[in-house]
């Protein structure tokens, strides 16, 4: 227990160090990873924390990407201060009302509620003519960060915008965290573990969820944003339900009751998708396969190989206590 | 609109409906049953409809591809059943959401290795493909006819079994309260594996029969998993009659909505949902708090 800090210590080290050791496609590589990083640590917050399995949390993702999109004036940059809150903000306000309905219900209609309000998004970017419907749309030059005309940060750069990438992960973690361990988290998990007795004890249930699916819609934005900032489009399909589904296998690779464990899910599940695809045309294939086998073979996620791998480690996430217990919602 | 166009679209909305209907009971039947939620129930719906290609192309009768393909997805649903399904039984959801995306991404695979990424068309059956002539520049297939008809006597089959037969009993009673039905001794191992099967089979039959009016190809699982996710939760979960209603106020919403508002017809059954939901947070005919 005393050495805790030490391996998150040596990993943000190596994040550091990393990008001035690899070339530029592997900067980019990494960058991608840590938005999808973000996105499932964003994912967890509903699912992992709040025992409400979301899948439609691509759809806020990929609304923040469309808002970048949207403000993009032409071929010059975005200012990073206003487009950046904007996005996020649809998120947040996308998040509300979907969860507003959605937390009506429970266990498997959330499920199907929150996978149908997420394609109708899904559908309003394929259908419609907004930024070009099926075809998706360009982000012609990255955002800017700027001050009265003075260019602070160069995110066209590969190693500044994996550095802020880095940046934002880190705040994200840290307010996921004080999230968590706060009265509030606390009440979140309670009504998680046992929805009648936190009901009875006084705990506004309904609105804590709904604080809790809207935070977590909201950083899924800060991940869209900087995915769309990335990648320079967006199109329909960063708002589909596969992309969903895909960061809930990454929650549940990295396990389900820690803040950084779907970051890592994330890291493991992208790095084996490339793999994947470098060696065989069939990578969805065996992914499908992998995915099962997890499922059937490790109920608490591959995190329960850890202490196995690394044996007994003193990192207290890999303790007992932090394996998830079974909850069933029926 | 006159009378004829008007007729013309409510049986659009009808056959539509009524092919959601299929393809949704089999959704509700083995929520209600097992207990388990199939996110992989569009691409058996999509498979029946490659099926239905595959072996029309081969053996040049629709029929035979009907009856074959839906033994095919039966066959299927039995051996997934007793291999992966099963395990699932007591598992939280979320294993079942991922447990059957995996599903859903190695039969996409196989799909593409067997078929490729290509747009396939099916022919219906001869003495099915003309049209009736309605006015001097509209008319009717008679395909579409016949769907409704063929899945209005599908209903009324699943009606009768499940109302007026043992197998209807039990199923009745295991979607009501499980654990009392199996104090009173049904085997639910068997049950359990049967209402699968036929929950697949269902599915992959809607595709059959909608394989000849619209076209077969790789993304067509994925709108019909969404559409009968909405009737579900409509209708209520574990209830045939709710996935009835459901299904055919979603063709008559989506029929209609094409008619008057086409810039926002693909929002308008989502906002029907969420008027439900505000409604009947258990759907329109769910009694159960789940």
């Amino acid at each position: 227990m005393t050495r805790s800090w030490l391996i998150p210590v040596v990993l943000l080290a190596l994040a550091v160090a990393l990008p001035f050791a690899v070339p530029t496609y592997y900067v980019q590589f990494v960058s991608k990873a840590l938005i999808m990083g973000i996105l499932a640590m964003a994912l967890n917050l509903a699912v992992g924390h709040g025992g409400m399995v979301s899948l439609c949390h691509a759809a806020f993702f990929g609304l923040a990407g469309y808002v970048l999109a949207l403000m993009s004036p032409g071929y010059d940059p975005a200012s990073l201060l206003l487009t950046l809150p904007v996005a996020v903000l649809a998120s947040a306000a996308a998040a509300l009302v979907i969860g507003a309905l959605a937390l009506r219900t429970r266990g498997v209609y959330f499920i199907m509620v929150t996978l149908a309000f997420g394609e109708m998004l899904f559908f309003l970017f394929h259908d419609t003519g907004i930024a070009g419907g099926s075809d998706g749309a360009y982000v012609n030059a990255k955002p800017e960060l700027a001050i009265a005309g003075r260019q602070l940060l160069d995110l066209g750069s590969p190693l500044v915008f994996y550095f802020v990438v880095l940046a934002f992960l880190l705040g994200v973690v840290a307010l996921l965290t004080m999230l968590v361990q706060s009265p509030f988290g606390h009440a979140l998990a309670a009504a998680r573990d046992n929805e009648r007795r936190a009901r009875s004890l006084g705990f506004p249930i309904f609105r804590i969820r709904l604080t809790a699916f809207v935070v977590s819609g909201a950083i899924a934005g800060v991940a869209g944003y900087f995915a769309a900032a990335q990648f320079g489009f967006v199109a329909p399909q960063m708002l589909g339900w596969h992309l969903s589904a895909t960061v809930l296998v990454m929650v549940l690779i990295g396990g389900l009751r820690s803040v950084t464990g779907p970051l890592i899910g994330a890291l493991v599940l992208i790095g084996l998708e490339e793999l994947l695809k470098a060696t065989t045309d069939y990578w969805k294939l065996i992914e499908g396969v992998i995915v099962i086998f997890i499922v059937l073979a490790m109920p608490n996620g591959v995190r329960q190989l850890w202490p196995l791998i690394f044996g007994s480690s003193k990192n207290a996430d890999a303790k007992p206590a932090a394996v998830p217990t079974e909850v069933k919602h029926v | 609109m006159d009378l004829v166009t008007f007729g013309v679209q409510l049986l659009n909305a009808i056959q539509y409906g009524m092919v959601l209907f299929l393809v949704a009971s089999g959704l509700t039947l083995v929520f209600g049953i097992l207990g388990v939620i199939n996110l992989a129930h569009g691409a058996f719906y999509m498979l029946g409809a490659y099926l239905a290609y595959w072996i029309a192309a081969y053996t040049g009768s629709f029929w035979i591809a009907m009856v074959a393909g839906v033994a095919i997805a039966f066959v299927v649903g039995l051996l997934l059943e007793s291999v992966f399904i099963r395990r699932l039984y007591g598992r939280d959801h979320l294993a079942q959401v991922l447990l059957s995306f995996g599903l859903i991404l190695v039969i996409d695979e196989f799909r593409e290795i067997a078929f490729g990424k290509d747009v396939h068309s099916v022919a219906p059956p001869a003495w099915l493909a003309g049209s009736f002539q309605l006015t001097d520049n509209l008319s009717y297939p008679v395909y579409r006819l016949a769907i409704c008809v063929f899945c209005l006597a599908v209903a009324a089959l699943i009606f009768l079994v499940i109302t007026r037969t043992k197998i209807g009993m039990i199923v009745r009673a295991g979607a009501e309260n499980r654990e009392m039905t199996r104090v009173l001794g049904i085997k639910f191992d068997v049950v359990n594996r049967y209402v699968f099967a036929v929950g697949i089979a269902l599915a992959a039959l809607g595709g059959i029969v909608i394989a000849p009016i619209s076209t077969v190809f790789p993304g067509m699982g994925d709108g019909m998993l969404i559409l009968s996710f909405v009737v579900v939760v409509l209708g209520g979960i574990g209830s045939v009659a709710g996935a009835a209603v459901g299904a055919l106020l979603i063709g008559l919403t989506d029929t209609f909505g094409k008619v008057f508002f086409p810039s926002v017809s693909s929002i308008l059954i989502y906002v029907l949902m969420a008027a439900v939901l505000l409604w009947r947070p258990n759907g329109i005919l769910g009694r159960r708090e789940v």
